[in-house]
């Protein structure tokens, strides 16, 4: 089944262009991972997908929903969408429950006792219940960055967006995070990953898009893209990063 | 009569200006953050009408004496237009709008200081424009303004003293309607001061205590 359907999808920021044409369908439980050089336009793509940018041109639809649609409901469209952002941006008023709890509180109906219970059953899943009723601003990096898996997975989404997850972590944090990414992607989690790991897209991945200069330069399996790289741009970009 | 006596004769006087002076200022600033909250959201939106309409007001709002404004509304307006305003209800209209123009500012600048990341993860989420603001970006932002907004609500309170102006009894015309008797005019302004003192010092000491309060949490 199509989850997302991105077709001849544009973007511009006034004059510059950032996204040109781009057509992409992802399947379910399928993970995507996005890489390519800083300004190719792989986080602007990602960002469109849940509307956080307005598409200059062309149609996203999600679960056959079509997002730009005057009467697609943006709000629920977005529960459908967990969205896990470089910065966290955990709420720092709340405490690490809290955040996990105030959408499924708000939005879902859930009482106080069903949303704790799936915050805890969450914070099981990344390895912090000890942390439930800590504040963000006394929790490492990595551990900020599970909280806002776990946020994110309260609101029991079909699809999960990562924008470059790892990159504002110190190192020796990038693998826990990856982790939890991980098993998230082997319960089945349909996933697009905007990335710079390219050991974790390699492992990881059913299928690894290159973009540059807003296009969809390349696509493939993690073995066909990294192995036997087609375009010479890729090649270019490979041999920097590998 | 000694400095005491004095004061003390005129005390139930003063105390029932300064009544007036807190009833002023508490009806016109639980207002003033009304108009303010809602212009300075207005101040941020897309709309590039309601961001206009809220400009528009701030700047003739602050470019524009109070005293002008105080006299203009009770004095200016009833004369074009069939409104019959007591002293009190144009004193709280006056206060009223001048405070919220600088609120506006406080609301608009705490709003932005606030991580643009925070409304996007609370939209992602799912949670509307108004939702994230009300559960995520002003808890946040309420909190940064305490002190600038303790600071115009202390300006306010001595604001009102210009409300003597159009003959409103609040503390400071009551302070005069007694010197203007008794020609004791350095013990009653004395007097007169330290009852604002008290006023805006129960302000602070409280806005301190809120501050911490908010600390702890």
């Amino acid at each position: 089944m199509r989850m997302i359907e991105v077709q001849n999808l544009k973007k511009s920021f006034g004059k510059l262009e950032v996204l040109k044409d781009i057509n992409i369908d992802v399947q379910s439980q399928e993970v995507v991972c996005v890489i390519g050089p800083s300004g190719s336009g792989k986080s602007t793509l990602l960002r469109c997908m849940n509307l956080l940018e307005e598409p200059t041109g062309g149609d996203i639809l999600i679960e056959g929903d079509n997002l730009t649609a005057p009467k697609t409901n943006i709000n629920e469209l977005r529960q459908r969408m967990g969205m896990v952002f470089q910065q966290f941006n955990l709420f720092p008023h709340m405490t690490v429950m809290e955040n996990i709890t105030l959408g499924p509180k708000k939005l879902k109906g859930k009482t106080e006792s069903e949303a704790n219970e799936l915050g805890t059953q969450l914070l099981d899943k990344v390895g912090l219940v000890d942390k439930a009723e800590v504040y963000p601003d006394n929790l490492s990096g990595g551990q900020k960055q599970r909280v806002a898996i776990a946020r994110a997975l309260a609101m029991e989404p079909h699809i999960m967006l990562f924008d470059e997850p790892t990159s504002a972590l110190d190192p020796e944090m990038v693998g826990e995070v990856l982790q939890v990414m991980k098993d998230l992607a082997e319960e089945g989690m349909t996933m697009i990953i905007v990335t710079h790991e390219m050991g974790f897209a390699k492992e990881v991945a059913d299928r690894v898009i290159f973009m540059d200069e807003g296009f969809i330069v390349e696509q493939g399996t993690p073995d066909e893209l990294f192995n036997h790289p087609q375009n010479e741009r890729t090649q270019a970009f490979l041999s920097k990063v590998l | 009569m000694e400095t005491i006596e004095v004061i003390l004769e005129g005390l139930p006087t003063l105390l029932r200006g300064m009544g007036v002076t807190i009833e002023i200022t508490v009806i016109s600033l639980i207002l003033a953050m009304f108009i303010g909250l809602i212009l300075g959201v207005c101040s941020i939106t897309k709309s590039r009408i309601l961001r206009g309409f809220s400009t528009a007001f701030v700047d003739i709002i602050r470019g524009t004496p109070l005293l002008v404004q105080i006299l203009f509304i009770y004095f200016g307006l009833p004369s074009v237009i069939d409104i019959d305003l007591t002293a009190f209800s144009a004193g709280v209209i006056a206060i009223t709008v001048n405070a919220a123009a600088y609120l506006v500012e406080i609301f608009r600048a705490g709003i932005n200081s606030i991580d643009k990341g925070q409304m996007e993860a609370g939209r992602t989420i799912g949670f509307s424009y108004a939702q994230t603001m009300r559960l995520i970006i002003l808890p946040q932002a309420i909190k940064r303004m305490i002190p600038a907004i303790v600071n115009q609500f202390i300006v306010s309170i001595k604001d009102t003293s210009l409300l003597s102006a159009i003959g409103l009894a609040e503390l400071t015309l009551s302070g005069q309607s007694i010197y203007a008797a008794n020609y004791r005019a350095f013990e009653i302004l004395f007097a007169v001061g330290v009852l604002y003192f008290v006023i805006i010092y129960s302000l602070s000491l409280f806005a301190r205590w809120l501050e911490r309060r908010l600390d702890v949490a």
